[in-house]
């Protein structure tokens, strides 16, 4: 500590240890870095003594503001939820058609539809409800259950083969896994289907499979193969497939079909949500005006 | 006779995992034994043909250790270091990509779940772990005059530590974890890291109290405060109880909020001790030793030093802003945070200013470069840190990718540039050579990690920040206007170009290790009219 050696190029005076040739400056602390530290110390001083703060035997301090996070959060829902009430307790006292009706009502009611849409739908129908292999495209006109504001209400609320008791029910039968149609009867019915929408069989006599459609297949598909809504029968006409137009594909659905399934949202959402969401699947442009087209 | 005993102790113990393989409670234990039995078994067998062969093996490390210090088992460190710094990255690079492309998730092994705590125990433990516990002895024994205490103690702390990543990492990929973050290791391993800690402790505080200097350097204080509270901290956050003593899984003493609060008193002092404190003690040796300048105050290390233990062990709270966690630890979270600035800033001040009156060295020594942009990256983020634990702020960037951005302008930044630093000053020295195979490759190295960083930090601001907008934006009717998935796609550009900087910063350290290791084979590169300026 004795010999107080001076640093050339500083100036400074060193402490005068040494470690491995490592000396140290007596350099004292800058001031502004001095400043802000007490400046921090004294802001936290301050928002202690402001915000709940010091831990008591069995409660802490409130701080003299009084602020929970638990009450901030209280406030702001019910702050949100006051800006939403009148809207929402007009939903709740309307049938579809009168929000269809109501542009104001409507505008609301899908963006709240969208909102819950994005939350709870997009798993399955995708985020633009463009649908996937086994989950219908909701922008098409293509209904399994029916497209009118009312129809698409109640499939929400009710659910598909779910466990609501109201739910939208059918089964398809198992036609070659529980032996009621021959593998030839059903290569033959697939390649009948397949012509229905204008595609060229791979395999399999038509005419055959026309008879075999006739027995089995049109009491839900429909004689000309358009599909039932109140059985969700998906219309075989058409070019919009729920699987895939692959006669293979076709084949293991009539063997052993895949039957979809969604839940009963009212129970979990409530029913204005369940309208709002029926509100922004119509506005996606599919639905159909009433409910008279099945 | 040298090896003799070290081989029968370790060939005990690999019989000994063989046992807990044959009667292992469950498949992952049994693996996980199996992996043991075969590190420890290849072990014993070297050990074996070190005894016989006259000890040829005990000079793969170069010099042998009849110099006034213990070298080898520092020269293994710092070879360590290097090594997994390098499998650190490429995992990160790996992780990155697979964030970008979720096909690159191959199940069940190498899925982001469990990768991801291979690339943060790989850099942290493996790369930064190895770095701290080579340099301290390095530092400890040179700023002591003293050997390393306890012999061959030192060994035994290097390669149990080696033992414990190898179970670390591969237990991550047999998906054995208690899913506690920068702790998943299970019990057993958390048992051998503690027995290996202890011993590192010893060797360490040993070599300080036989000192043949009067006074501590402060690079021994930041070391010291490091082992101890690491050890603290990984003893209390993994208490826990095993389901059965032959069995992977087991279950935290802790629960609910408590044990949430526990881990990040843990997860926040991690970053605290071992990424900070700990490197604190390997820049205040360093620094000064490759500009040759006094430390620029004694006072402030002083100051900084006792304010920095103190006020970091109470900030962990503010991992847990609006949860379930009381609003009074949250305060106290922020405040402590806060606080914190001042003496982060403090190392970075008396890292920078120990340059003052050579700040031409910047220009000259692309070493030294690369360790004062080291406290650089230190001081930017040792201010965003209080920042964000400001709650309103945290509101925003909390679980968003601003964090990871954080997180690596620290690691990649701080940790990894000073690392650098260390490793080219340790490389010549612990080799006896005139100095580095190439210092062009070193200013190669300094820009590619450099733009690396850059790239990296900024594109995960923008992103952090995109994130947390999207997730909070309302429309004029009160409803969220972003699904979720929505808000990962828009996210994919910055994911790339994160995977972008991840390459360049890997590569950097690629360029290094070939400059480390024709380092250490004594060659030297020729230098070109390309202007490249001698060290020193």
């Amino acid at each position: 500590m004795a010999d107080r050696e001076i640093d050339e190029l500083t100036g400074t005076p060193t402490t005068g240890h040494t470690w491995d040739g490592i000396k140290e400056l007596d350099t004292p602390m800058p001031r502004w870095w001095l400043w802000t530290f007490y400046a921090t110390i004294l802001f936290a001083l301050v928002y202690v003594i402001l915000y709940p703060a010091i831990p008591l035997v069995s409660r802490a301090t409130n701080g003299v503001l009084g602020w929970s996070s638990r009450d901030a959060v209280r406030t702001e829902i019910a702050t949100a939820q006051a800006a939403q009430t009148a809207y929402r307790d007009q939903i709740a006292n309307a049938s579809m058609d009168q929000i269809i009706a109501n542009p104001e009502l409507l505008q609301f009611a899908t963006r709240a539809g969208r909102s819950a849409f994005l939350v709870n739908c997009v798993q399955c129908h995708g985020s633009g409800a463009q649908g996937s292999v086994g989950y219908p495209n909701l922008q098409d006109d293509d209904w399994l259950w029916g497209g009118s504001p009312e129809q698409i209400r109640t499939t929400i609320a009710h659910g598909i083969r779910s466990e609501d008791p109201a739910t939208h029910m059918s089964v398809m039968p198992a036609f070659g896994h529980d032996g009621i149609l021959k593998q030839d009867q059903i290569v033959n019915v697939s390649a009948y289907v397949m012509t229905l929408s204008g595609l060229t069989p791979r395999f399999g006599v038509t005419s055959e499979g026309a008879t075999v459609f006739a027995d089995n297949c049109a009491s839900c598909h429909g004689v000309d193969g358009g599909g039932k809504q109140d059985v969700g029968a998906p219309s075989l006409k058409d070019a919009i497939w729920l699987r895939s137009p692959d006669q293979n594909a076709i084949i293991a659905q009539i063997n052993n079909p895949k039957m979809g399934v969604m839940p009963a949202w009212e129970p979990r959402l409530g029913p204005v949500a369940v309208k709002e969401l029926a509100a922004y699947v119509y506005s996606l442009g599919g639905g159909t005006a009433t409910a008279a087209s099945q | 006779m040298k090896f003799g005993m070290q081989a029968i102790i370790v060939g005990f113990f690999a019989f000994l995992a063989l046992l807990g393989a044959g009667f292992a409670a469950d498949a992952a234990f049994r693996a996980h034994a199996y992996v043991l039995f075969l590190l420890l078994a290849t072990g014993t067998i070297f050990l074996l043909k070190a005894e016989v062969g006259e000890g040829r093996t005990v000079s793969i490390f170069g010099a042998s250790d009849d110099g006034p210090y213990d070298d080898g088992v520092i020269r293994a460190g710092v070879i360590a270091t290097a090594f997994w710094g390098v499998v650190g990255f490429l995992v990160g690079v790996v992780v990155a990509a697979q964030l970008a492309f979720p096909h690159l998730n191959f199940e069940p092994w190498l899925n982001f779940g469990r990768v991801r705590p291979l690339h943060t125990s790989a850099v942290i433990f493996a790369f930064g772990g190895n770095a701290l516990i080579a340099t301290s002895f390095y530092v400890v024994q040179r700023t002591s005059r003293a050997r390393l205490f306890g012999g061959s103690l030192a060994w035994w702390v290097f390669w149990g530590y080696q033992i414990f990543i190898a179970l670390a990492a591969t237990g991550y990929l047999l998906g054995i974890t208690e899913g506690r973050e920068y702790a998943e290791p299970e019990w057993y391993v958390d048992l051998f890291l503690t027995v290996v800690w202890v011993a590192y402790l010893v060797v360490y505080l040993g070599t300080i109290l036989k000192r043949n200097e009067p006074h501590i350097y402060v690079a021994n204080w930041f070391y010291l405060a490091f082992i101890v509270t690491v050890a603290l901290l990984h003893v209390v956050n993994n208490l826990s109880v095993p389901v059965s003593f032959l069995g992977a899984k087991s279950y935290s003493v802790f629960s609910g909020v408590q044990d949430a609060l526990t881990q990040w008193w843990y997860g926040h002092n991690a970053v605290g001790f071992f990424l900070t404190a700990g490197f604190l003690g390997m820049m205040y040796y360093f620094v000064p030793k490759q500009a040759n300048r006094p430390v620029y105050s004694y006072r402030l290390s002083i100051i900084h030093f006792w304010s920095l233990i103190f006020l970091y062990i109470w900030a962990g709270p503010h991992h847990l802003h609006y949860t379930a966690l009381p609003d009074w630890a949250q305060t106290l979270g922020m405040v402590f945070s806060i606080m914190l600035w001042m003496p982060s800033w403090g190392g970075m001040i008396n890292g920078l200013m120990t340059l003052s009156g050579a700040w031409d060295k910047l220009r000259t020594d692309p070493v030294i470069r690369m360790m004062i942009l080291a406290v650089a990256f230190y001081g930017m983020s040792t201010f965003e840190g209080p920042m964000m634990s400001i709650k309103t702020v945290n509101s925003l960037s909390h679980y968003t990718d601003w964090t990871i951005g954080h997180v690596h302008s620290g690691a990649l930044g701080w940790n990894g540039m000073i690392t650098f630093g260390a490793l080219y000053y340790l490389f010549p020295r612990l080799w006896n050579r005139d100095g580095l195979y190439s210092l062009r490759l070193v200013s190669w190295h300094f820009w590619l990690a450099t733009i690396g960083i850059v790239i990296y930090a900024a594109s995960m601001w923008v992103s952090g920040i995109t994130q947390g907008l999207m997730w909070r934006e309302f429309d004029a009717q009160g409803y969220l206007v972003y699904s979720f998935a929505e808000t990962v796609a828009a996210l994919h550009p910055y994911y790339l170009m994160r995977l972008v900087g991840g390459l360049l910063y890997l590569s950097g350290a690629l360029v290094m290790a070939y400059n480390l290791a024709q380092t250490v084979r004594g060659a030297k590169s020729v230098p070109t009219a390309a202007g490249v300026v001698a060290a020193e």
